[in-house]
């Protein structure tokens, strides 16, 4: 076993709610309360949930975009909660994002090149020429042709814009890219070239994945691992096929349930979730899930599960396992 | 007797200032649809799905121009129709749910306000019986204490709430058609299943048609009956549901679900090689072919005619010449 190349450990992010300058704060939303994942070298962890339930705020705090509230994300060995100046600059060289949507990610008064080639001069001391060679280099790997880095992102399609995108991200030779719905705005045929060309990078650069995502279909082919979250808590983690073949939680399971049909016939599990998900801000008591839980007893109410390894790899946090 | 709605060779162009530029959105689609069917119309964005809605419900922006074709409710051709007449047929007859339940609501009105109008100026209800009316859409789509939540405005309801009112004001009027337009691709799985059995048990109760815009080959598979599928504004094959995913007759539509992931397999995905075409310079002969797996000369010269299959599809293709031949 590899050491990872991430840990995150009782991770937490509380935001107070009411503030106004030095108001009182009224109460906490726990947008994160409590997580614990690892990602290894070369792999990929996939972080599935519905709106709301706090994995774009996870993405924020391994990007270091936000300061934890508790907990600890230990980085190649050193814990980087807290890190500042030059240290959190040399995170940041390592750790990079793409974003959903490629039209708004992408800055249109900028060229191509300057986009690609911005984290470069950002964090390294070169060349004006090498960085454009590198820029050249870097389109060639994403499938686009070193001179388009001339061109402006209006004049790139969709699939080609967050080519441009994973191109940015890959610039300084990051170990681990944080993937935020990298394919949901895209269409069907362009979202299969994204996925096979995540792949093909990840194949040849061994850089480590962040895939967040609520398409399980998609988060499923990507990933080595899935981690589903529920209102700030990680409910269930296993290996993605395992997860597939077994899913355990009843929130995975009506997640899959959930999923579309691959053809016409195929037989589901019909699991119809009643009720939206709750307010963060004042979490169900017990297990959050128990309000909508068709399984739910009474001690679900009273005390919340842990995350236990029910098989090797496989880890769930529910009173039924 | 005529089906419920007959499209026929219909052509929505958008042609640009002076007549310079002109997009074929629309480039001769056929389907009909029958009552209580669910209809499905798939395709990659700009394909031509939405225009062709809304060339139904002429919802066209002033750029578009039906060109040719004929729109047939019920056997009388909605394209001689003034624009007073389309009026009275849209939402009384033909209803539709667009994809956005935010910018389909009106912020300023309560939804008691616009759960009502369709049903006030369309069924001529007023006083008790319309709030009666009200009551009873917001208990169909399962809205908890709809007393109270017709007094609420849209900002106070989640995204999944707001989608089931525009589905309320939707059947509002007692349409016998509903188009609806990728109505759940900006809701969560679990809401979205939830909505889509909401819109079945509908269909169920009031037998009223649907078609249903999407991209979402899954949402194909769990909803419709009959299934057209479009690219560079042509059907390019139309079957039902089970003939599609079982027997796809057009290498676009197969490249399509190799395309989709499945859950609990790795198997590598087949990327269909690149780009929609831009509709305002289509590849000469079928659209399709500079991207097609299966070209042949023939079809970058010759643009494929319709191909009637035994079992009832058509498929505009030169390998599925009535048989099936292009079966692996």
């Amino acid at each position: 076993m590899s050491e990872p190349l991430l840990e995150v450990r009782d991770l937490k992010k509380h935001f107070p709610v009411g503030r106004f300058l030095f108001g009182k704060v009224r109460g906490w939303v726990k947008a994160v309360d409590g997580i614990s994942f690892a990602i290894k070298p070369g792999e990929t962890l996939g972080l599935v949930g519905e709106s709301g339930c706090g994995k774009t705020t996870t993405s924020k705090l391994v990007l270091a975009a936000e300061e934890a509230t508790a907990g600890s994300i230990v980085f190649e060995g050193r814990n980087i909660v807290g890190l500042k100046g030059k240290e959190l600059m040399d995170y940041r060289r390592k750790v990079q994002v793409v974003f959903q949507d490629p039209y708004s990610s992408l800055s249109p008064r900028l060229r191509v090149g300057d986009i690609i080639g911005e984290p470069i001069v950002t964090h390294e001391n070169i060349s004006r020429q090498e960085v454009r060679s590198r820029v050249g280099e870097l389109l060639e790997l994403v499938g686009l042709r070193p001179d388009m880095a001339r061109l402006f992102p209006h004049e790139f399609s969709g699939g080609q814009r967050q080519r441009l995108a994973i191109a940015r991200a890959l610039s300084t030779n990051a170990r681990l890219i944080v993937l935020d719905e990298p394919v949901s705005a895209l269409d069907v045929s362009i979202r299969a070239h994204i996925i096979g060309l995540l792949e093909e990078l990840q194949a040849r650069l061994g850089v480590s994945y962040l895939f967040i995502a609520h398409d399980l279909a998609a988060v499923a082919h990507l990933s080595h691992q899935i981690a589903v979250m529920y209102l700030g808590k990680l409910v269930e983690v296993a290996e993605s096929l395992e997860l597939c073949a077994s899913p355990l939680h009843p929130y995975t399971k009506a997640l899959f349930a959930a999923s579309l049909p691959s053809h016409p016939d195929e037989e589901k599990e019909e699991i119809v979730l009643t009720g939206e998900v709750p307010s963060a801000l004042t979490p169900p008591s017990g297990c959050r899930f128990h309000p909508r839980c068709p399984f739910a007893m009474s001690r679900c109410a009273d005390k919340e599960p842990e995350l236990v390894e029910v098989s090797p790899g496989h880890q769930v946090a529910c009173y039924l396992y | 007797m005529p089906p419920l709605l007959h499209v026929k060779d219909l052509k929505t162009y958008y042609v640009g200032f002076r007549g310079t530029r002109v997009v074929k959105a629309v480039d001769g689609v056929s389907f009909s649809l029958e009552a209580g069917e669910t209809f499905g119309l798939v395709g990659e964005s700009g394909c031509g799905k939405t225009t062709t809605c809304h060339s139904i419900v002429r919802l066209l922006p002033p750029s578009a121009r039906i060109v040719d074709g004929s729109i047939e409710l019920e056997g009388e051709d909605l394209l001689q129709k003034s624009p007073g007449e389309i009026r009275a047929i849209r939402g009384r007859v033909i209803a539709t749910i667009l994809q956005d339940p935010m910018a389909s609501l009106d912020p300023l009105f309560s939804i008691y306000d616009q759960v009502a109008e369709p049903a006030y100026y369309h069924q001529g209800l007023r006083g008790g019986k319309l709030r009666q009316r009200v009551r009873e859409l917001l208990t169909a789509v399962r809205i908890p204490s709809p007393e109270v939540r017709m007094r609420e405005f849209p900002h106070q309801m989640s995204g999944g709430m707001r989608q089931r009112i525009v589905g309320a004001i939707a059947q509002a009027g007692g349409p016998k058609i509903i188009i609806a337009d990728e109505p759940t691709t900006n809701l969560d799985v679990t809401i979205q299943l939830q909505y889509l059995n909401l819109l079945k048990d509908l269909q169920r109760a009031t037998g009223v048609a649907l078609i249903f815009v999407t991209h979402n080959l899954g949402i194909v598979a769990k909803m419709c009956d009959k299934v057209a599928v479009m690219y560079a504004g042509k059907i390019v094959e139309l079957q039902s549901v089970r003939g599609l995913f079982y027997h796809p007759r057009h290498p676009y539509t197969r490249a399509l679900l190799d395309s989709m992931p499945k859950l609990g397999t790795k198997e590598p995905l087949y990327a269909i090689p690149g780009q929609p075409p831009d509709l305002a310079a289509l590849p000469a002969g079928c659209s399709f072919h500079p991207r097609c797996a299966y070209a042949m000369d023939r079809c970058r010269i010759e643009a494929p005619a319709e191909q009637s299959m035994a079992d009832g599809a058509t498929a505009k293709c030169w390998l599925s010449n009535g048989e099936d031949s292009t079966e692996d």
